[in-house]
């Protein structure tokens, strides 16, 4: 009795402190702001003429950051109280999107391609949009090749870059040295990459979590570190440029054809246009990563995608039951590394020039952030996390200045929303309901 | 099979076994055999070196000194000179674990279908039947998931088999262990402490399931374990292992009534410093 008169009486003593403790939470999170925003915002140097720089100061700015944040802080922890449990609250469309089985699912897959094929005919599509599109599916393919890695296998794997760049230089070379055009390249470049998950393999078998990560950093960083240096056979610094386009089933997409050649735009009998080169690689990208998708998801419902996933699970219990992690391991990274060539040697003839600068440890984070964000294991997720990491740096130019601020934003957002990625749900692989002819339901 | 009168031949012998970490003797001269159709317990005081003699009998460890033999299909295959994770496919020994070791994340059925990894992989002819479905690896496929339909049936999963085996029930958890153990269709299975956690009526079903393995497979089962209704109600034989030796041997009769045992498990009053061992040898406890 008296403890719980005791207890009525605190309440509202209690939620003036909580309250002020909110404010203080506020407070400290503007301060932090104030003390990152002094340097960054508050001082900007301009051309004072004849070479010199002079230093303005723009303390408003400074001001009108940390008030952002003290409102947004405040609001946020508002928005806390008032939503009960974080946990409870369902994310109904995400969760059903997620399960691939799913009506849901299965409509936006559809509607996704569908729009993906539309795409570059859309009334508003633009060489730019296209283009954009490639940049898209060349991470999605990327994605997907890591999800097999780290999603599936359950190995960190920040290097992955290198494989990217292996696939590339692969097809530069062969282009260069020994005339090979992309499609005979293509698989050469696949399985070059493949070779080299499996070199990088071998020295980490015993290797788990950090310590792998940073071991296929440095393999990264070795890749790029060769490139560069290397002069003589990868151009070092300046790259390998001319690097030869697609071509049509052999029609060059060329304004005049060269001597005893046939251009695509003559076969058909239509006007010429620089765009047509730009939506064919677009189709070809979009079809390469139709075929990646189908062949890690045919992989995962395989012993070996099985055995992966086990692998993740726990290795002990694999080698108890009798499966060699070598062989898993091995396969998982040379699948993954695998598809990374392919993407690479895509990229290679998308932009024509490569050099060391576009293999950067900066890639290997961004495509590992699309895996992570998009959620670990699921193929849809890694697209919208695609779609989302590429265009918003791209949407971001109007911000200039404010873009990678935004970006950083957005992922921090996105992590907070959704601890697990997007679309964290793993669909088995397969279900004895599915062989049972009762129709056993779970 | 030829009729009872023959001698009976081991399907594990275990000769001298030793294990030594550093200055540490786990197990020090060991000896013991196990047959098929047959559940052999190994008990003793925490630390006496029972799970490390599964270790060294799983691969896990490379014993000291001794030698593990098993003789399956007339063939004898020395445990120590297998690399660890061909034991379970060549020699047929598989185990589970003290602190369960299921793939938590994916479904009670595909923890069984894992178990079969090395069946399906040769039948989808590493994958590349498999990925053009032929009817070669269609076929194993099905007839894996049907054992694993059995084996779900028999620990009482069906229900669940498309649960992710992490939100399963602790006894359950621990039911399909052993059926993920079975699935690989071995010779020999170590259960290092099936009952541990589990409550009365749970362990009593374990009895159930261990006895009726017993009954329906041709298999030898090792038992690690400390509940004593397990022990004494499904084995046919126990060693008893303390400080890595062994200080009985016998039925549960003969091991309930053996003065060694009972002093190892609740100590001598006036030598507490004084291992046991010292006044115990191995085979001490025969009848």
């Amino acid at each position: 009795m008296t403890a719980a008169s005791g207890l009525a009486a605190e309440n509202p003593a209690r939620a003036s402190a909580d309250w002020v403790a909110e404010l203080k939470d506020a407070g400290l999170a503007a301060l932090a702001a104030t003390l990152l925003a002094l340097p960054l915002m508050g001082f900007q140097t301009y051309d004072v003429g004849g070479g010199a720089l002079g230093v303005r100061t723009r303390f408003d700015w400074v001001a009108v950051a940390a008030a952002a944040v003290f409102a947004g802080r405040l609001m946020l922890r508002i928005c806390h109280r008032l939503t009960p449990r974080r946990e409870s609250r369902s994310d109904g469309i995400l969760a059903s999107l997620a399960a691939s089985t799913s009506r849901l699912a299965m409509q936006a897959t559809l509607a996704g391609l569908v729009f993906a094929v539309a795409l570059p005919f859309l009334p508003f599509s633009s060489r730019y949009l296209t283009d954009l599109g490639t940049t898209v599916l060349i991470y999605v393919m990327l994605g997907w090749g890591l999800n097999v890695v780290v999603g599936l296998a359950g190995l960190l794997d920040l290097g992955y870059v290198a494989f990217y760049a292996v696939g590339a230089y692969t097809f530069a070379l062969l282009a260069r040295d020994l005339g090979l055009t992309f499609w005979e390249a293509l698989p050469f470049s696949g399985l070059i990459a493949a070779g080299f998950g499996v070199v990088l393999g071998f020295p980490v078998l015993r290797l788990r979590g950090d310590y792998l990560a940073i071991v296929t950093l440095g393999f990264g960083e070795i890749i790029r570190i060769v490139l560069l240096n290397w002069s003589p056979v990868t151009g070092g610094p300046n790259g390998i440029s001319d690097i030869p386009r697609p071509s049509f089933f052999g029609l060059p997409f060329a304004r005049s054809a060269p001597e005893g050649c046939t251009t695509f735009h003559q076969f058909f009998g239509i006007e010429f246009a620089p765009d047509q080169r730009v939506v064919f690689l677009y189709f070809v990208i979009l079809a390469l990563a139709l075929v990646t998708n189908l062949f890690t998801l045919r992989l995962r419902k395989l012993p070996i995608g099985r055995a992966w996933e086990a692998l993740r699970e726990d290795e002990v219990a694999c080698r108890a039951l009798g499966i060699n992690p070598t062989n898993v391991k091995l396969s998982a990274f040379g699948i993954g590394a695998m598809l990374g060539g392919f993407a690479g040697c895509l990229f290679a003839t998308r932009q024509g020039f490569i050099s060391p600068e576009s293999f950067t440890f900066t890639e290997s984070a961004t495509i590992l952030a699309i895996v992570v964000l998009g959620g670990a294991g699921s193929q849809i997720g890694v697209v919208l996390a695609a779609i989302l990491l590429v265009s918003l740096p791209e949407l971001g130019r109007t911000f200039a200045e404010f873009r990678m601020l935004l970006f950083g934003a957005a992922m921090v957002a996105i992590m907070a929303w959704r601890p697990r990625g997007l679309l964290a749900h793993r669909d088995p692989s397969l279900r004895l309901a599915a062989h049972s002819k009762q129709g056993l339901s779970p | 099979m030829s009729g009872g009168a023959e001698i009976r031949r081991p399907l594990l012998t275990v000769e001298h076994l030793t294990m030594r970490f550093d200055g540490l003797l786990a197990v020090d001269d060991l000896s013991f055999a196990a047959y098929s159709r047959e559940i052999t317990a190994i008990i003793g005081p925490n630390g006496a070196g029972k799970t490390t003699v599964f270790n060294c009998l799983t691969g896990f460890y490379k014993p000291s000194t001794g030698r593990l033999a098993m003789h399956v299909d007339g063939k004898t295959l020395l445990l120590e000179r297998i690399d660890g994770f061909k034991i379970a496919r060549q020699a047929g020994v598989v185990r589970t674990f003290q602190n369960i070791r299921l793939f938590a994340g994916m479904t009670a059925l595909e923890n069984l279908i894992v178990a079969q990894h090395n069946l399906l992989m040769s039948a989808s002819l590493f994958s590349i039947a498999g990925f053009l479905g032929l009817p070669r690896y269609r076929s194993a496929e099905k007839a894996a998931v049907e054992r694993a339909r059995y084996w779900l049936d028999k620990v009482g999963l069906t229900q669940r088999a498309d649960w992710a085996a992490g939100t399963l029930p602790y006894g359950a958890q621990r039911r399909l262990e052993i059926a993920r153990a079975l699935c690989t269709e071995p010779a020999l299975l170590c259960l290092d402490e099936p009952a541990a956690g589990l409550n009365p009526s749970e362990s009593a079903e374990l009895n159930q399931l261990l006895l009726a393995v017993r009954a329906e497979q041709a298999i030898a089962i090792l038992l690690i374990e400390h509940d004593m209704s397990v022990v004494m109600g499904t084995s046919d034989h126990v060693i008893v292992l303390d400080y890595g030796r062994k200080i009985a041997d016998g039925t549960p009769a003969e091991i309930r009534a053996d003065p060694n045992v009972v002093r190892a498990y609740l100590g001598e009053d006036e030598h507490e410093v004084l291992p046991t061992a010292t006044t115990a040898r191995p085979g001490i406890g025969r009848a």
